[in-house]
């Protein structure tokens, strides 16, 4: 038998010191770990907060009202569409904050350079519908154009130099007067909400992006969905185990995988080159996101259908379905809100997808609303592409807005798969 | 749309004979003493599918591939004057007779007067073979409707096995769904290798993976001769593989230590509250982490860096303060670093799977023998995920590879060989976007390298799935 000796003071302070170490270490993996999260989460706090800071000014709008007299010395009725309306405007606005034009007409261009092009169609809208409105006067409300709404949410600042900021000091003293005068209010802005892509930054909205992503999202579902269902339901339900079945779930894990520019690359080749599918269209976009989503619709439908227990399938049998019968009547129902879940899920990761639609075409400038599947059409997140390259200073605030429409109808997605989640939910 | 017309007229009919044998199967299920096979509904539902499914394969066939077969059809018929425009010219030339025809918008070339009379008569001649086409696949696909009618009712009988024919058709139709996968896999394949094939014909294979220098710009017309140098794309895999490398140091330690403390350190509660969050982040589309690396970590780190490099001028730094001074906007790591902030939560919920997949008892053992919670992590949990988790990283790879929109808005298009990470790189991914955007004459090498590009790609991060999902797989047996 071992004779047990105490320990000597110097193994004990040793010990001490070791353990002393040892718990410093622990501390500081503990504490590495705490930094990760926090790296990621504060990482998703700036990224938000800071979209949010440069878009939420986009919803804020300054228009200008005012009233205009459409001078019959100005407008040939036989061609009223050859007439100059902003300019009149513009000079008619000069006149109001007691302006005096130069001989050149350089401070009616510079006050015509403060409003938006669509106080001019107005007018002429107004004057091709009824003749008769030459020489009356009548009230107009537009937007101010984009330089001159970053002046009033103070973007641009008399602080900078005058030649490094758009406008003069001499605009922005007339932006001042017009202000003064109660021509300018500030809205909410519907512009942003009810119009599509305008070269002018004040005019340019989303309406066409939200209608082309939806038109596309919805062929995308109506493709991936039912044809991921059923090829996961054939994989998991009915396939011979063999090596054919294995080659296919292997391309399945695989395809899910692939980058999805490849996918856009195979859109090109083959709708647009091969099959002739017109560019641009949500129906080659839905065409491509289907692919796309499809294995990932696969994988979420075979785990659905693989967490419906055994015995579900063995009673149905036992008292007499067809295996067909089996898994229509009874496994698909309980795997549904599985299905349903991954397929929102996945769709949601389709709205957001930007790189494939560049390939085929998507990235063209749609000034209208798109009405058909095979019309020229742009999607939300290839509209935030193309206002991130436009050198307008307004356009920032407004991809950073449509960021936020895109963020928000993101979000809609998910809560709605969390929600049918946590709704249907069965633990066996 | 005469397809989708047809195909509305088709559903009805079917349905219509749907309801019929339905009718017909009652009857005779009533008045017959043995009791009858199938249901009345299988019965409707086998003629339905009978009536509905062979004309709609018609009709849909002719909808996808009628186009082709009329446009070879006129194009075997072009005159003289039109066959020897060569095949761009030519193809315009069809498409402007087609769009005559129907009187759709036509493209804006001018022709010569014989050229114009000869697109009216080709227009003419695509309007007689349109008709005969859509006469030909209409009646061929009323004639196998009414014959599939007929055949499908004419079998009723209580001995019928009707739903077996039915669920045949049905388990048919779920292996053409999962053939679909499959047919996916070859049209990439095909499509990639088909384009990059006409690309290596005009730069050879060796010329484009060790050629050094990439500026496709320089090979834009066609009566440019296409010189080797141009299609070198060395600096694009450099580029892509610094980005990566910078997106890697950043995801790695930051997702592996996050997935470690949520798995062995944190509560229920956190667990529950961060990883949703964590998933937000995975699901914040890739053009958002864009526009945010352009617009916001760019000037940030440009200003950072001129800043520093405004102290060092003048001091034992000089040169090095200079070049901070002149750094860019648009650099590899802003790229690099946005990526590596995309790729957390995906190498975290990967590594967390992982790491939840390691038994407890190991952990249990470990702690018994009076290790540290640390200690049990790393000399234990670690060393047993180590195959799982070399696997993530594998897959983190392939996304950082082929991520397109943050590089894209944020790594700039001047491509280099340098592993600064200070400087504008470009990357493969960039390449493809910028050589495919907007109106391109497809068969120029200039667009048809993007397909090399892409071909590249794919069996990159084709090699990274399969040895991740390879590795994945054998750790999994291990435990089970």
């Amino acid at each position: 038998m071992t004779e047990i000796r105490p320990a000597s003071d110097e193994l004990r302070a040793a010990v001490a010191r070791r353990l002393k170490a040892r718990n410093a270490a622990e501390r500081r993996f503990q504490l590495y770990g705490r930094i990760a999260i926090a790296v990621a989460l504060g990482f998703l706090l700036l990224l938000l907060g800071r979209i949010v800071q440069q878009g939420w000014s986009t919803f804020v709008d300054y228009r200008l009202t005012a009233q205009v007299y459409v001078d019959p010395a100005r407008i040939d009725p036989a061609d009223p569409g050859g007439a100059n309306y902003d300019l009149m405007i513009a000079e008619q606005l000069l006149k109001r904050i007691g302006v005096a034009d130069d001989e050149f007409g350089t401070r009616s261009d510079a006050m015509k350079a403060l409003l938006s092009g669509d106080l001019g169609f107005q007018v002429l809208d107004r004057v091709k519908a009824d003749p008769s409105v030459i020489g009356k006067t009548f009230t107009l409300s537009a937007p101010l154009k984009a330089d001159a709404g970053l002046y009033f949410k103070g973007q641009i600042t008399r602080a900078t130099p005058e030649d490094e900021r758009p406008l003069t000091s001499e605009q922005l003293d007339w932006l001042d007067r017009l202000n003064a005068g109660g021509l300018v209010k500030s809205e909410f802005n519907t512009t942003f909400l009810t119009r599509s892509d305008s070269t002018e930054p004040e005019q340019a909205g989303v309406l066409g992006a939200v209608v082309g992503s939806a038109l596309m999202l919805l062929l995308t579902a109506a493709l991936a969905i039912p044809i991921g269902v059923l090829a996961a339901t054939y994989l998991e339900e009915f396939a011979p185990k063999n090596r054919w079945t294995d080659m296919v779930e292997v391309n399945i894990n695989n395809l899910a995988a692939v980058p999805s520019i490849v996918y856009g690359l195979l859109g090109l080749a083959v709708f647009i080159n091969w099959m002739n599918v017109p560019r641009s269209s949500p129906l080659v976009g839905g065409l491509v996101l289907a692919l796309m989503s499809l294995p990932t619709v696969i994988i979420a439908t075979r785990s659905a259908l693989r967490a419906v227990p055994p015995s579900i399938r063995e009673a149905a049998l036992a008292l007499g379905a067809s295996r067909t019968q089996t898994v229509f009547h009874h496994v698909l129902p309980l795997a549904l809100p599985g299905v349903m879940t991954g397929a929102i899920l996945s769709l949601a990761h389709a709205l957001g997808e930007t790189a494939p639609l560049l390939m085929v075409g998507m990235v063209s400038f749609v000034p209208g609303v798109p009405d058909a599947l095979t019309s020229a059409s742009t999607v939300l997140p290839v509209q935030i592409f193309i206002w991130e390259n436009a050198s307008e200073r307004a356009f920032q605030e407004r991809t950073a807005a449509a960021i936020m429409v895109l963020l928000a109808f993101m979000i809609i997605m998910n809560l709605a798969a969390v929600l049918l989640r946590r709704r249907f939910e069965r633990r066996w | 749309m005469l397809t989708f017309v047809a195909l509305l007229v088709l559903m009805a009919f079917s349905g219509a004979v749907y309801w019929a044998a339905r009718r017909r199967a009652g009857v005779i299920a009533r008045g017959s003493s043995t009791p009858i096979n199938s249901r009345p509904g299988h019965h409707g539902a086998y003629a339905a599918v009978w009536t509905a499914a062979p004309a709609a394969l018609v009709l849909l066939l002719v909808g996808f591939f009628g186009d082709r077969v009329e446009e070879s059809l006129v194009e075997a018929r072009l005159p003289a004057v039109v066959r020897a425009m060569d095949a761009a010219e030519r193809q315009i030339f069809l498409d402007d007779a087609i769009s005559l025809a129907r009187g759709q918008a036509r493209s804006e070339t001018l022709y010569a007067p014989e050229v114009q009379g000869a697109l009216e008569a080709s227009a003419a001649e695509v309007k007689v073979l349109e008709g005969r086409l859509h006469l030909f696949s209409l009646a061929a696909a009323a004639a196998l409707a009414l014959a599939g009618a007929v055949w499908g009712l004419s079998r009723i009988q209580a001995a019928f096995r009707a739903r077996e024919g039915v669920e045949r058709w049905l388990r048919g139709l779920l292996l053409a769904c999962s053939v679909t996968a499959v047919f996916t896999t070859v049209g990439i394949v095909a499509s990639l290798v088909w384009e990059s094939w006409r690309f290596f014909q005009a730069v050879p294979l060796q010329a484009f993976l060790f050629g050094l220098e990439w500026d496709p710009q320089s090979a834009m017309y066609a009566d440019q001769v296409v010189s080797e140098g141009a299609f070198g794309a060395i600096p694009l895999f450099a580029g892509t593989f610094l980005i990566m490398l910078i997106a890697m140091l950043v995801a790695a330690p930051v997702g592996l230590f996050a997935a470690i403390y949520l798995s062995e350190y944190a509560s229920p509660r956190t667990r529950g509250l961060v990883k949703p969050l964590l998933e937000v982040l995975a699901g914040v589309p890739t053009v958002v982490y864009g526009f945010f690396a352009a617009l916001t970590v760019g000037p940030l780190f440009r200003a950072g860096f001129n800043a520093i490099g405004a102290q060092l001028v003048g001091g034992p730094f000089n040169d090095l303060g200079l070049y901070l001074g002149e750094v860019q906007n648009q650099m590899a790591l802003v790229a690099g670093a946005v990526m590596g902030v995309m790729l957390i939560p995906f190498v975290s919920s990967l590594s967390d799977d992982i790491i939840n997949a390691v038994p407890q008892s190991l952990r249990d053992g470990s702690l018994a023998m009076g290790a540290t919670r640390s200690e049990t992590v790393k000399k234990v949990v670690l060393p047993a995920a180590l195959p799982g988790v070399m696997a993530a990283m594998l897959l983190a790879v392939s996304r950082a590879v082929g991520e397109t929109m943050i590089v894209t808005m944020a790594a700039g298009l001047q491509a280099r060989t340098t592993l600064n990470p200070l400087e504008t790189v470009t990357t493969v991914t960039v390449q493809i976007v910028t050589l495919l955007t907007g109106d391109q004459e497809f068969d120029s090498p200039r667009t048809l390298s993007a397909f090399g590009l892409g071909l590249t790609l794919f069996v990159v991060t084709l090699a990274l799935n399969v040895v991740a999902l390879r590795i994945v797989q054998k750790y999994r047996e291990q435990y089970d």
